[in-house]
């Protein structure tokens, strides 16, 4: 039996459950979300190392029914998606103790986890769709959570921002179906590749890409795009803010685009147009990167500056992946590309760490003092050890400073940049990299060290409920940064190499 | 909320049996005809919708409990799931592990009618709290106005 | 091809309202007209004159499997109108929430958070 559609039955099937049960048994949501995002974690990292497999619904081969995929790139994704759920649920247990309806967060939590999945393993482009949509609308309710006047602003920008972007990502499947006859991602492609030439694409198609790269821009926040982001992710609760930050932008923006734009279109081969997906690819993210940044430092609420600072490092992430693709569209050597795109993902999981980290840290400080105003906190150092140690390890690993992972994964993504020719561009990631540190030298001098005064008085420790899964992250960012050879060649070469070979996509899809 | 006159009233009890009626044969001919799940289940919520306009909500939820309409709407899901789990004994997810049947009867094509019915019963609860819902925060904040002009 | 163009147009018309307009209630108007006219062009991918419905059976003559529909956008559009229907219900409560906390459908008077 194939494991592979596990990942988006066990979340749904919770996600059902929650509200039948939680009629008679009050502690439902807790225990089932628990039991199955534990479960789905431990599939995840035992799926490390596993070949890639694909899974017809229904029996029905590859081009007529619905394929289930699971290849490197998969696994990855798969991996910081359901470890990072499961560490937010244990989060949630005590923090989400203050809010009402628990039965209900706790479904679409599910709903949401069941979405992610879904759109990561799907081969199919409406099924893709469908799981996105999923996914977005479980998180439209859940940033509303609070259903205080700022929440539901956030949601409602946020859902109408995100169903712009979802009507585009509608039109772009219509107009690939219209195209190629087909929604079938490997089929798709290789109707492209074959009918098309790949290279010179008609213009219908070029259309369709460029509307997918709005799409999915909206949903990873992507700088001409991100109005949404700064308002959504502070109002949310923690451990959403910490899913939203950490994985929901990666998997529904970041990973879709990617898997469309080199498996579906082909920019993994080298052609003009490519080029011009590849080339606004790396304007957007140039873009992200600086606005990010500067709007960053200026913020005096903790968890909007994680949220500015949320699009310039997703910035740095599809810098990454676009710089290998504009290297494979000239013509480039695919040594660098590689090198470029294993950067990419590389910051990609390391930013799922230390940024979920961050707004768990961040809710901790919230729940101990009653605010998240930067002026008003100093000296958690004294009162709060723990989450102190934890801001610190994540803030020193976010802003690059060396044995830490995000040292690795910019430093891997600027060097690529300059083997790549693009001067200009690694001197601004470079400079904002700088710029990174600074603003979070400010949230550590402003609120872990100093004097302990005002509402860090009254401040305790929060409960090991909540402090665990901060500990586990932190693990986790440094050890990314020292065990890099282990884990590099286990985890990102084959997500690597699946997003470079298309052609074995399609094989593996096809048969 | 009281309802609407005698006349719509009596209409209304009238016709929301044949409506009921009529949406279970969209759903179980939803394999041969044109329909299914969802647009029966949509059909047979509007008929508690017709209700609820009618009468108000309290003659609505007398017909249809809160309570149970939740309950379909998490069973009716939950049903959908595990019918496309009988399909993993055969090896895949969604198999049709039921016999096809002869073609125009009305037990053919296998998990198809059982999947009909499983979406009918989570299309027309849902459909029908989310009006209710929505029908509550209307009467809500009616009530939030009348207060505002009173102080 | 002129009908692809006019749906091109009732898109921008959607996305006019959503841009243009300051009441909350015609912005979700707007995404509406916009998800109708993406619903509308996958309609016309699968159009075909004189279509027949696609059922194959033992008899069917080649002319006839010439001239069927293809039935796959009609399934994606009743789907998406299904998520539509999800997400405008979510929108509409979220907007009668709004209502009751600011008395107002304007958006310039609610609008608080500065993105």
């Amino acid at each position: 039996m194939n494991p592979v559609p596990l990942y988006v039955a066990i979340p749904l099937g919770a996600a059902f459950l929650i509200p039948l049960l939680g009629m008679w048994w009050k502690k439902s949501g807790e225990t089932l979300a628990v039991l199955s995002t534990l479960v789905l974690a431990v599939m995840a990292i035992l799926a490390i190392g596993t070949p890639a497999m694909v899974h017809h619904m229904g029996g029905w081969t590859a081009p007529l029914g619905i394929a289930l995929v699971s290849d490197g790139l998969t696994v990855l994704l798969l991996i910081a998606v359901n470890v990072i759920a499961f560490l937010c649920i244990i989060f949630s247990l005590k923090y989400m103790k203050v809010y009402t309806g628990l039965t209900k967060y706790y479904s679409l939590f599910m709903l949401m986890v069941a979405g992610m999945n879904g759109v990561v393993v799907s081969g199919d482009l409406f099924n893709l769709f469908v799981f996105l949509e999923v996914a977005s609308i479980a998180s439209y309710a859940l940033v509303a959570f609070g259903v205080e006047a700022d929440e539901l602003e956030a949601g409602f920008k946020y859902m109408i921002l995100g169903s712009v972007a979802s009507v585009m990502i509608l039109f772009a499947v219509g107009t690939v179906y219209a195209v190629t006859g087909t929604l079938n991602m490997a089929d798709a492609s290789r109707e492209i590749a074959t009918r098309f030439g790949g290279a010179e694409m008609n213009p219908a198609l070029l259309l369709a890409a460029a509307f997918f790269l709005m799409g999915f821009g909206l949903k990873a926040a992507l700088v001409p795009f991100h109005a949404w982001l700064p308002d959504a992710h502070p109002s949310a609760p923690a451990p959403i803010s910490a899913m939203l930050s950490g994985v929901v932008i990666k998997s529904l923006g970041v990973y879709a685009m990617c898997r469309v734009m080199f498996h579906v279109f082909g920019f993994g081969t080298a052609s003009p147009s490519s080029a011009i997906i590849a080339n606004a690819m790396i304007g957007f993210s140039v873009l992200s990167i600086v606005v990010g940044g500067l709007l960053a430092i200026g913020q005096w609420d903790f968890k909007r500056l994680l949220a500015y600072s949320s699009i310039g490092q997703i910035g740095y992430v599809t810098l990454g992946i676009g710089v290998g693709a504009r290297v494979l569209a000239t013509g480039g050597t695919r040594s660098l590309a590689a090198l470029a795109i294993l950067g990419g993902l590389f910051h990609l999981i390391n930013h799922a760490a230390f940024k979920s980290l961050l707004f768990l840290s961040s809710g901790a400080i919230q729940q101990a003092t009653g605010t998240r105003d930067m002026k008003m906190l100093s000296g958690l150092r004294k009162r709060m050890p723990i989450t102190a140690a934890t801001t610190n390890l994540a803030a020193l690993s976010i802003s690059g400073v060396p044995p830490f992972s995000g040292f690795w994964s910019k430093l891997i993504i600027i060097v690529a940049t300059i083997r790549a020719g693009l001067m200009g561009v690694a001197v601004v990631a470079i400079a904002m990299a700088f710029v990174t540190l600074a603003y979070y030298v400010k949230v550590q001098r402003e609120i872990l060290f100093g004097p302990v005064r005002g509402p860090a008085e009254s401040a305790k420790e929060v409960s090991p409920l909540m402090y665990v899964p901060m500990i586990i992250l932190a693990i986790v960012c440094v050890g990314f940064g020292l065990l890099y050879p282990v884990l590099g060649s286990r985890i990102l070469e084959p997500a690597r190499d699946a997003l470079l070979n298309g052609a074995e996509y399609v094989k593996l899809v096809l048969g | 909320m009281k309802g609407m006159t005698i006349i719509v009233k009596t209409i209304t009890d009238f016709v929301a049996a044949f409506i009921v009626v009529f949406g279970a044969y969209i759903v179980l001919y939803g394999h041969l005809t044109p329909g299914g799940g969802f647009a029966g289940g949509v059909i047979i919520a509007c008929a508690f919708i017709l209700l609820m306009l009618a009468h108000g909500r309290e003659v609505a939820f007398a017909r249809l409990p809160e309570r149970a309409a939740h309950i379909m709407d998490s069973s009716g899901a939950l049903a959908f799931l595990i019918i496309g789990w009988l399909g993993v004994t055969g090896g895949f997810f969604f198999l049709n592990v039921f016999g096809r049947g002869d073609m125009f009867r009305l037990l053919s094509s296998g998990m198809i009618l059982p999947l009909n019915i499983a979406i009918a019963f989570k299309v027309g609860s849902s459909l029908f709290l989310v009006f209710a819902a929505l029908a509550m925060f209307r009467r809500r904040s009616f009530r939030a106005m009348i207060e505002e002009e009173l102080s | 091809m002129t009908v692809y163009f006019m749906c091109a147009v009732l898109l921008m018309m959607g996305l006019y309202c959503l841009v243009a307009k300051k009441n909350i209630v015609k912005k979700i108007i707007g995404i509406v007209i916009m998800d109708y006219a993406v619903n509308l062009y996958l309609i016309t991918i699968g159009y075909k004159n004189n279509g027949v419905a696609p059922i194959i059976e033992k008899t069917t003559s080649p002319e006839l499997l010439e001239r069927f529909v293809d039935p796959l956008p009609q399934a994606l559009v009743l789907t998406s109108i299904v998520i539509g229907l999800g997400t405008l219900s979510l929108m509409v409560s979220m907007v009668i929430r709004l209502y009751e906390k600011h008395g107002t459908f304007d958006m310039s008077q609610i609008s608080k958070l500065r993105g």
